[in-house]
């Protein structure tokens, strides 16, 4: 988790990823940015995220997208 | 038959009174046969395209779903021997056996799109090359392109990728899947629905419930108030100024951008305003196609605003996919090792976001102009997105982010980038388009305007005045529309109030439109697609 709220503060600095639940919603993340961090965890990971994951449920806080990447680590 | 056409109100009023006279069980059942009635009257051989879209779309989605029962089965009575390997080396097998199947299945349905669509376009470019080395040019092919084919076609994979991607499983009932691919009030311009947002509504039993009836009914004269009286109207103008570019340039070309601008946003919300005002009278939710983009603050918001449902199908099927595929994410790695990490993490993005406009303007039609006009659009994007940090200091330095001025400025910015932007669609010629965009900079003389020159263009005093009008109206709805719903509003007003304004509109129509219902002059912009 540490390492992932490192990916997503560096793209955006001004937000608290540990408390913010609306990153979609409040369009904090665009699709530039939600690429981004996808390529960085494939890197940190090891995990590819399939574009059908790419939805505001997972996307929405920093929790659900690392609930994400464990269900995808899981599975693979 | 078109929307504006005598025969398709009649049409429309036959199958509205059979639709709440039948029994609901029936109701579905009806709407597909209108839809292929409706469909018929644009050619019988658009049938046969739309039929073989559906059919061989069907089959392909029972296949997948049987492979992935296959699997299921497969997996629950071996549980105890397989080993984690041996699972994911079946799950790996059947995976490919899927993505076979819908390559086939998006191989065949956009093939059949391309080669109706752009083959005089690659024939054209190909007798380009042979005119050069003096060979003899190929002859054009005679494609009759299927009305709506583009939007048809899109909505179709967009419901096999889904199916793919196991978001649902196939429809197992074909006429249901046809009514999703056929529904009529959406089959020529759109809006590109989902299946998952659809379906259930398009397939329910209805009531007559008297609230929605008279909410559709409003949005459809709504729609034909913009359409006939704004769009048809307007459209004379535009055509006189962007048809001879020798005679008007300078400020004329700044006329007929905004003209334009105004034609389309008439025409195509308008139409989009008769589909889904259809579709409520019939008890059916069809997804918005806009919030009110020309009050956009940047082109990025004015693409998560105008032709939603075509911005989500590029972002959901093509731009997201290609992002995060393999090659692009090992792309993205070699270009750190090579160009640094600012380059590296970019590049996907470039690469998706010039894919996905190129994409968007070849939709749009099988010319240089529009695939160039969808490359500007990519390329004002990404260069907006590396000025943003720029932007957010200016903002920050000069407290001018939160102003009223200075968000008016912003909208003004972004309506005029993008009528600029579709001057490539009003002249359809690269070259020209440069070139008139050009003259407004080198031959604007504003005087010309104050010669009388206007009433020249094909409308007179009282088409300006109505022009006016009708488009003081537009900026207001849209205002008001802000804060919630305008015919919620409207309802809550004292009953002669309310009356009166759907009389007034529904007598607008009559009076004011262009041509009048029942006359063909002038189709849907986006039918063309």
């Amino acid at each position: 988790m540490e390492a992932l709220l490192e990916i997503l503060g560096e793209l955006h600095p001004e937000i608290d990823f540990e408390t913010n639940d609306r990153l979609i919603d409040d369009k904090i993340l665009d699709s530039f940015d939600i690429i981004t961090v996808i390529a960085e965890i494939n890197d940190e990971y090891d995990v590819a995220i399939p574009a059908h994951e790419i939805t505001p449920e997972n996307f929405n806080s920093a929790k659900a997208l690392y609930e994400l990447i464990e269900r995808l680590l899981d599975e693979d | 038959m078109l929307f504006t056409s005598y025969g398709f109100i009649l049409f429309l009023c036959v199958v509205i009174g059979l639709y709440y006279i039948i029994p609901k069980r029936f109701q579905w059942k009806l709407l597909l046969v209108s839809s292929f009635v409706f469909y018929y009257f644009s050619g019988w051989s658009n049938l046969l395209y739309i039929s073989v879209t559906i059919i061989s779309t069907y089959f392909i989605g029972l296949k997948l779903d049987s492979l992935n029962k296959k699997q299921e089965i497969y997996l629950k009575e071996n549980k105890g021997t397989l080993s984690r390997e041996d699972k994911k080396a079946y799950k790996e097998k059947i995976k490919a056996k899927r993505w076979k199947w819908l390559l086939l299945c998006l191989i065949f349905n956009l093939g059949i799109l391309a080669v109706i669509k752009y083959t005089n376009f690659a024939i054209a470019n190909i007798n380009s090359i042979f005119t050069l080395f003096k060979m003899n040019e190929l002859s054009f092919v005679n494609f009759l392109l299927p009305m709506g084919i583009s939007f048809y076609t899109f909505q179709t994979m967009g419901y096999i990728i889904d199916v793919y991607r196991g978001k649902y499983g196939p429809e197992k009932n074909i006429g249901k899947l046809a009514l999703f691919v056929s529904f009529f009030p959406q089959l020529i311009q759109g809006p590109i629905s989902r299946f998952d947002d659809l379906s259930l509504s398009l397939y329910k039993e209805h009531g007559f419930d008297s609230k929605n009836f008279s909410y559709g009914f409003q949005r459809v004269l709504w729609g034909y108030f913009k359409k006939l009286v704004i769009a048809d109207r307007i459209v004379v103008a535009v055509l006189e100024i962007t048809k001879n570019p020798d005679t008007y340039d300078g400020i004329f070309v700044l006329v007929g951008m905004v003209f334009y601008a105004v034609q389309l946003y008439a025409d195509f919300t308008g139409g989009i305003d008769i589909t889904i005002g259809i579709a409520q009278m019939l008890g059916i939710k069809v997804k918005e196609n806009f919030i009110r983009p020309y009050f956009s603050k940047s082109i990025v918001e004015y693409w998560r605003r105008w032709h939603i449902t075509m911005g989500t199908w590029f972002k959901d099927y093509i731009f997201y996919p290609l992002s995060v595929c393999k090659p692009m994410l090992n792309l993205s790695k070699s270009s750190r090792n090579r160009f640094g990490e600012k380059i590296g993490k970019r590049a996907p993005v470039y690469v998706a976001t010039i894919a996905v406009w190129f994409t968007t303007g070849i939709w749009h039609g099988s010319s240089w102009n529009f695939i160039v006009w969808g490359l500007l659009n990519g390329f004002v994007i990404l260069v907006s997105q590396e000025l943003e940090p720029l932007y957010a200091k200016f903002h920050q330095k000069f407290h001018v982010g939160e102003t009223f001025g200075f968000r008016l400025f912003q909208v003004i910015r972004t309506f005029l980038l993008m009528s600029s932007l579709r001057i490539l669609d009003c002249y359809r010629d690269v070259g020209v388009s440069f070139k008139m965009f050009g003259s407004m900079f080198t031959k604007l003389n504003i005087n010309e305007l104050f010669a009388g020159s206007l009433l020249k263009l094909g409308l007179n005093i009282s088409d300006y005045i109505v022009l006016l009008i009708g488009v003081i109206i537009l900026i207001t709805f849209s205002l008001v529309q802000r804060s919630g719903s305008v015919r919620e509003k409207i309802s809550i007003k004292p009953a002669i109030l309310r009356y009166t304004i759907y009389v007034l509109l529904f007598f607008s129509i009559i009076i004011f439109g262009a041509y009048g219902i029942g006359f063909d002059s002038n189709q849907f912009i986006y039918n063309q697609f």
